[in-house]
């Protein structure tokens, strides 16, 4: 078991490096750095003397371990369009970003879940088979034409909800939470049912798949021949094994995940890291899209080791290897 | 019992219309100079005194504008086939060049094994868990910071084509490594490394068709998801450009006219891209359950 954790562990760093050599390489060379720190029409020694600043005129070697060093301690240096330092650019829009995508994610297990044991119960019924060609037409539609027509029917034609932004904060601390005003929630309904629709397509087809599985097996017959009552079976016996997948595809969907909150961010402007991205795209804005690519390398790795960990301790199979 | 075993052969209602819908899309988009009643790339075809005009089925249609006009006065119809058509060549465009790079690195790996299928199945494993969209952003970012402008116009539908790929590859190369490796250990390759045949061409000529039927399943489900990101680049903004519209960029231009009302901008073109990809979807899960069984739980 600590042999396994250490060879995960030796992975991940080694996954952080080639991922900060990449970010390092965007940082260095797209674009000229020197050129979008100095003002316009600036002299050859301004520039030579932003150069030596940013410890460009060293060896790319000595440059790298340099960045590396200024990562670990979470310098990720200046936005070009903000002129702002990118780690409080980032983490001034964490907030928006968390409280979107974890809405999203409990709207959708609580939906995804019971919808994949109804169509997996009784595959055959009305129900099931319009559930069943709903997901499908679900994963055709792409993210930001479900945003969209919400916001086409719900803002435009009968205006409930408003189609942008977060509403009114409440500072908690460091914290803006829109959880704690009737407009901030209502802001959060559309962008919320928009990101968790695609999830809840996948937890469902995921859920029906598993459990039709684990009820042709033998221990759920014998589980029937016994007598056990069916509310018994099917919620403990048959669900519990089939939730083990939607753990691992759950958590590994993070990254899906987070490349659709980036479009739901943008359809709705909500103010998340997300929309910071696709507005650096279009800028460039180089500091900030290396950044955020660390971010969510950084993310995946630790999901991921999360995800192995958590493995060996739901399945005592894995401890024994 | 002879004809309920034709039945089973015959494919599902729903694939069939599927399939006639994609064809009938891809008559389109192949005549689409042809039967579009405009040209939206001329700027003579159209004029402003026409612009906004709503759907015919609506009050204020205009005969001459089936699905009414955008903001410049420009036929929804002949701007949706025009970029119905850059939407498929570029999903297409995608979908061949991550098969291509799949299936070389792929079989390599699979032929070769040891280190060379290390070496390739870990790059696989890195880019796999980074999502295509993100990437491809990353990609145009990048683009957009080293090309000009009009660089950028020029080579749009190629960085796209490319950084849809990228990331796309990676199924291939799983599935024609794994697909590789039971195929090596057949009597067939066997002989033909007795006989002395070089590798590529045992790869090529061997291996390949043998496999070439898991590849084209991928390649179909691939495709849908292809031009979805296509689309959802272009809405963002780091897509094609408006001046040479995809059905994406046609919805961001209509994403912007949705509170004036104006809303068939935007939904045209957004319910011709759901249709494609849906057809497209519908196909690929029946060749997926039908010809390969051993791909179901992808």
């Amino acid at each position: 078991m600590i042999r396994l954790l250490s060879v995960r562990l030796l992975q991940a760093i080694l996954v952080m490096v080639a991922v900060t050599a990449i970010a390092f390489v965007m940082f260095r060379f797209v674009g000229d750095p020197v050129a979008s720190m100095v003002r316009e029409g600036a002299t050859q020694a301004e520039k030579d003397a932003v150069r030596v600043a940013l410890g460009l005129d060293k060896p790319v070697l000595a440059q790298f371990v340099n960045f590396l060093g200024q990562v670990v301690t979470g310098d990720l240096g200046t936005s070009y369009r903000y002129q702002q330092p990118v780690t409080s650019l980032l983490l001034s829009r964490l907030p928006a970003t968390l409280e979107l995508v974890i809405v999203a994610t409990v709207l959708a297990l609580s939906l995804g879940i019971p919808l994949g044991v109804l169509c997996a119960l009784k595959p055959h019924a009305f129900f099931s088979r319009l559930t069943q060609s709903a997901t499908l037409v679900g994963i055709s539609m792409p993210t930001f034409v479900t945003g969209l027509l919400l916001i086409l029917i719900f803002a435009v034609n009968l205006r409930w909800l408003p189609s942008s932004g977060r509403g009114d904060l409440v500072d908690i601390g460091l914290w803006q939470t829109g959880f704690l005003s009737l407009s901030g929630l209502k802001s959060l309904i559309l962008p919320s049912i928009t990101l968790a629709l695609f999830q809840l397509t996948l937890i469902m087809r995921l859920v029906r798949s598993e459990m039709i599985d684990v009820l042709s097996s033998d221990y759920i017959r014998f589980a029937f021949a016994r007598g056990l009552p069916r509310t018994y079976i099917y919620g403990q016996l048959a669900l519990r094994n089939a939730l083990m997948p939607v753990v691992t595809v759950t958590g590994l969907q993070i990254g899906q995940l987070i490349a659709f909150a980036i479009v739901t961010e943008t359809v709705f402007q909500w103010p998340g890291m997300g929309l910071l991205f696709t507005n650096a795209v279009g800028y460039p804005d180089v500091p900030v899209l290396a950044a955020y690519l660390l971010f969510v390398g950084f993310l995946f790795v630790m999901i991921n080791m999360i995800v192995d960990i958590l493995y060996t301790f739901i399945d005592p199979r894995l401890r024994t290897r | 019992m002879a004809t309920q075993s034709l039945m089973r052969r015959l494919p599902p209602v729903s694939v069939v219309i599927a399939s006639l819908v994609l064809a009938i899309m891809l008559i389109l988009v192949i005549f689409a100079p042809l039967i579009a009643p405009m040209d939206p790339r001329d700027v003579a075809s159209y004029s402003l005194m026409d612009m906004e005009i709503p759907p015919v089925f609506m009050e204020g249609g205009d005969s001459r504008f089936l699905l009414g006009t955008d903001n410049q006065g420009r036929d929804l119809v002949s701007v949706i086939l025009f970029g119905l058509r850059i939407s498929v060549v570029i999903g297409l465009g995608a979908v061949v060049f991550a098969a291509m790079l799949g299936v070389v690195l792929g079989l390599i790996a699979g032929f070769f094994g040891g280190m060379v299928d290390g070496i390739v199945m870990r790059v696989a494993d890195i880019f796999v868990s980074f999502p295509t969209i993100l990437v491809a952003l990353l990609i145009s970012g990048i683009a957009r910071a080293q090309l000009s402008a009009d660089a950028m116009l020029a080579w749009a539908p190629l960085v796209l084509i490319f950084s849809i790929a990228i990331n796309e590859w990676v199924q291939y190369a799983r599935t024609v490594r794994a697909s590789t490796m039971v195929e090596i250990a057949r009597d067939y390759v066997r002989a033909a490394k007795v006989i002395g045949l070089p590798s590529p061409r045992i790869m090529a000529r061997h291996i390949l068709p043998n496999i070439m039927s898991s590849v084209m399943v991928i390649a179909t489900i691939n495709l849908a998801g292809a031009i979805l990101t296509e689309a959802t680049l272009s809405f963002l903004g780091a897509g094609m450009p408006p001046t040479y519209p995809s059905l994406g960029t046609l919805i961001r231009i209509g994403n912007q006219f949705l509170f004036s009302g104006l809303w068939w901008i935007a939904v045209m073109p957004a319910t011709v891209l759901v249709i494609l990809v849906l057809a497209v979807n519908v196909i690929g899960d029946y060749l997926r359950d039908h010809f390969n069984p051993k791909l179901m739980a992808t």
